[in-house]
């Protein structure tokens, strides 16, 4: 896959992160190419989902958190003074490790609770985008009878490709999955792996996964994060077969992690 | 072992027995207002609930409590109105705003109002919130509003909407602590979820804290109520303490009286052996009445929300 050269879609420059004084990320280069899957491996507490969340400006939200470096979106700083938090959020979506629909709202309104925001009315172009948003999340045809139940209702994998729909639905750039099928079983894992590698064809997807299995089955590229540092980042194929850190050889032979 | 189990027995006879006696005393509470109110229900019957007229003279006695159980109404109300919103605004400033060393005082002195004796809060309305009250609010009301009936009649501080005003702030530590826990009860990954979907922090609140919390926040409105039904003290001393027919609340700017000010101060001078006891003791009996169907539908409220966060609708 490195070897056809596509467009850079997201870029992190010098980026350092803290909760309080405590240092979560240091200084992380890495580049995010456009249409592909890039996973985020590494033991637990490594930093990578304080990555993915400085890649929409979630960890801002944490009180006391800082942030030095750059985030670039199409080559434009994501962490300049005039870019709002709220713009960019609707251009890089966000699945959570728990699937989180809202529970008050039904699974139509699930889905077009975002656009809802940004002022879309009811009627035939929110039915034709909530129904679009489903089918990409491959979900459409389990829930279509039911789309007025609770989001709730629906079982935990068929819950997670809701909170996907809810992000496909406002038409993002870029999709960050924080360990999306951690709290799922096996057949669950499966589908919403499928549903990864399907997703690239239009957006580009960020992937948090410690199961190095599931980042060698759906990723193109792979970034390895220890200690909050970035160890090791490529091609995933090569990444996994012939690593250049020893590092990252012990963590993906399961010498620890 | 048999010992230990008799012991274990008794202990949880004795427990019993204590915690029984609280419903005791409530059961016991009521039985001896029916029965002390039975004199006035059977002479007046309906008019006790729905007559003005108030007058304990013997030979001319009649008795209509409608003046007070509205006065209770509608000071409650404007109680409600004034400190509902307040309340919200601290409690959604402290769990979502403010910074740790801001949040942990503020909730504190919060809770001190709780702390405050009634009587203080009446002493200080009567010398002093009533002229700011007055000064500032209801005379430029009623100079410029004043022909709207509910702004009618020359203002002098000792009034329905004093007793509001006070009930008001008197209310703000409970609903204010209660929503507070609520609004804290509400799952993170909720509000995540909302953020990651570009809401701004406004939206995130009103779309989604509140409508999760919402009868739980209903839960804290309606103990408010029940505070502000109940007071006594420091409403006797702003409202004015009117009686019969003048004391139906037609105007914010009129003196008037809830049914606990009208018992506190006519109780200890009520004409022994007349029917005046017994009618106080009737207004005592609609007062807890009114008092426990409100607190009965605040705890169904909490209860709900706090099984819809133990049954994890989202954590």
């Amino acid at each position: 896959m490195s070897e056809t050269p596509s467009k850079d879609k997201m870029q992190c420059n010098g980026l350092s992160a803290w909760f309080g004084s405590k240092q979560a990320l240091k200084n992380i280069n890495l580049t995010v190419k456009a249409n592909s899957v890039t996973a985020i491996i590494g033991p637990s507490g490594c930093g990578k989902s304080t990555l993915v969340r400085c890649f929409n400006r979630m960890h801002e939200l944490i009180p006391n958190s800082k942030i030095e470096g750059k985030v670039l979106l199409d080559g434009e700083n994501i962490y300049a003074d005039h870019v709002d938090p709220v713009l960019i959020r609707r251009r890089v979506g966000m699945v959570f490790q728990k699937p989180n629909p809202f529970p008050t709202m039904s699974i139509y309104d699930n889905v077009a609770a975002g656009l809802k925001l940004t002022g879309v009315k009811k009627g035939k172009n929110l039915d034709d985008i909530v129904k679009q948003s489903l089918e990409k999340a491959h979900l459409w045809d389990e829930v279509k009878d039911d789309l007025k139940k609770s989001g709730t209702s629906i079982s935990g994998g068929q819950q997670q490709r809701l909170c996907i729909a809810r992000a496909i639905a406002l038409q993002p750039e870029v999709i960050l999955m924080d360990e999306p099928c951690s709290a799922l079983d096996p057949i669950a894992t499966a589908k919403i792996e499928e549903l990864i590698v399907s997703l690239k064809r239009d957006y580009t997807v960020v992937v948090v996964t410690h199961n190095m299995q599931q980042a060698a089955r759906v990723s193109d590229f792979t970034a390895f994060l220890y200690l909050g540092q970035l160890v090791e980042y490529g091609a995933t194929i090569s990444v996994f077969e012939n690593p250049k850190s020893e590092l990252t050889e012990k963590y993906i032979t399961g010498k620890f992690g | 072992m048999n010992q230990t189990l008799s012991y274990d027995n008794l202990f949880k006879l004795l427990t019993a027995i204590i915690a029984a006696s609280a419903a005791v005393i409530l059961i016991v509470n009521a039985y001896t207002l029916s029965t002390g109110a039975l004199p006035v229900l059977q002479r007046f019957g309906g008019y006790f609930f729905i007559g003005t007229q108030w007058n304990p003279v013997p030979g001319r006695e009649i008795f209509g409590a409608l003046p007070y159980l509205l006065g209770t109404l509608v000071t409650s109300a404007i109680a409600l109105l004034i400190g509902v919103p307040l309340s919200l605004g601290i409690a959604i400033f402290l769990v979502e705003m403010a910074p740790k060393t801001v949040k942990v005082p503020i909730s504190y002195l919060v809770e001190l109002l709780a702390a405050v004796p009634s009587v203080i809060y009446g002493l200080w309305g009567l010398f002093v919130f009533r002229f700011w009250i007055l000064n500032y609010i209801e005379t430029p009301l009623s100079t410029y509003l004043g022909w709207i009936p509910v702004f009618s009649g020359t203002p002098f501080g000792l009034d329905v909407f004093s007793a509001g005003v006070i009930l008001a702030i008197m209310i703000i530590p409970t609903v204010s602590s209660v929503s507070r826990e609520v609004i804290q009860a509400v799952p993170d990954s909720l509000r995540e979820a909302a953020y990651s979907i570009g809401a701004t922090k406004w939206e995130v609140t009103r779309h989604w804290v509140l409508s999760y919390g919402r009868s739980g926040i209903f839960g804290a409105v309606i103990l408010g109520l029940g505070r502000a039904v109940g007071e006594t003290m420091a409403v006797t001393m702003v409202i004015g303490n009117a009686i019969g027919p003048a004391a139906v609340p037609t105007s914010l700017f009129k003196p008037s009286q809830t049914m606990s000010s009208l018992i506190a101060n006519g109780f200890l001078e009520a004409t022994p052996a007349s029917l005046e006891l017994p009618a106080y003791i009737g207004v005592g009996l609609i007062l807890l009445l009114l008092a426990l169907s409100i607190n009965i539908i605040a705890h169904m409220m909490v209860t709900r929300v706090l099984k819809v966060k133990g049954g994890g609708a989202v954590e």
